[in-house]
């Protein structure tokens, strides 16, 4: 009795990690074209909608570029941000102070799924930076972040 | 018939879908600039460094019928030349948005008449 209690929930718990590493990108042609230009359309449930809303309040100045927007296109893709952010698992994602984070790098969550990823993995030709998921999460563009879709380039 | 090319240029009007060449943008910003464009100054244009950190080739390379990677996040960029890619400089938006921004990211300011239309008569150059 008390194994057959037991069984399923821990299966469910093995099950768990696969699942809890897709980060599916919502349909949306618009974010897909404009943030997709220059960097994975990242998976808006990393960011809270806090968040979300300070980065599309400053494209001008995008982490050291210009990714400015007409005023119609820059409203959108805020709205569907907004409609999409956050979620159970990345919780909120402010500094210390409050203040909301605007790199994914830097929430909790992201930190804590690449504790193992030394410092001087990241800056590798091969990888460049952590904005660039794809060399690493070889599926991202899927929404599959599984570990078992990770390949480190040398 | 006149009533059918009316109909058909209201049309493109109302829609605003006008498909542009690559040598009608050479036109307007020579136009604007009043002057001929030079292959040779966009190639040194495209090439060279403004005072940033990024010349247009750090993302374009400097053989720009090849594909490029963004500098910062190694996202791949199709080629910019139009005899490798017939995309290019086709949309109006388009061009005035990348314009707009990448002139910002690598001179720090907006690029004159005369520098988009040196860059675009390079552009058409490469074969």
């Amino acid at each position: 009795m008390r194994l057959q209690l037991v069984l399923p929930a821990l299966l469910a718990a093995l099950s768990l990690p696969a699942h809890a590493d897709r980060l599916p990108v919502p349909a949306n042609p618009l974010y897909i074209e404009e943030c997709g230009a220059c960097h994975l359309a990242y998976p808006p449930q990393l960011l809270d909608a806090h968040s979300w809303l300070h980065v599309m309040n400053g494209l001008p100045k995008h982490f050291g570029t210009d990714a400015s927007l007409d005023d119609a296109r820059r409203t959108a893709i805020a709205d569907f941000l907004g409609a999409n952010a956050g979620s159970r698992k990345t919780g909120v994602t402010a500094d210390a102070k409050g203040q909301p984070l605007l790199r994914i790098r830097d929430t909790a969550y992201f930190q804590r799924k690449h504790r193992e990823v030394a410092s001087a993995v990241w800056t590798r030709a091969s990888i460049k930076s952590p904005a660039n998921c794809a060399a690493c999460h070889v599926k991202a563009a899927a929404g599959d972040y599984s570990e078992r879709s990770v390949t480190i380039p040398k | 018939m006149r009533h059918r090319s009316l109909l058909a240029a209201l049309l493109i009007a109302a829609t605003g879908a006008i498909a542009e060449t690559p040598r009608d943008f050479l036109t307007r910003f020579e136009k604007e600039a009043g002057a001929t464009a030079s292959i040779e100054r966009g190639a040194r244009f495209f090439t060279a460094r403004h005072g940033g950190e990024w010349s247009c080739a750090s993302c374009h390379t400097d053989k720009p019928t090849q594909a490029g990677h963004h500098a910062r996040t190694d996202k791949p960029i199709t080629a910019l030349a139009p005899a490798a890619n017939a995309e290019r400089f086709t949309d109006a938006a388009k061009v005035d948005k990348w314009f707009r921004r990448n002139c910002n990211d690598t001179l720090n300011r907006v690029c004159t008449a005369q520098e988009k239309s040196d860059v675009i008569a390079w552009l058409l150059s490469l074969k």
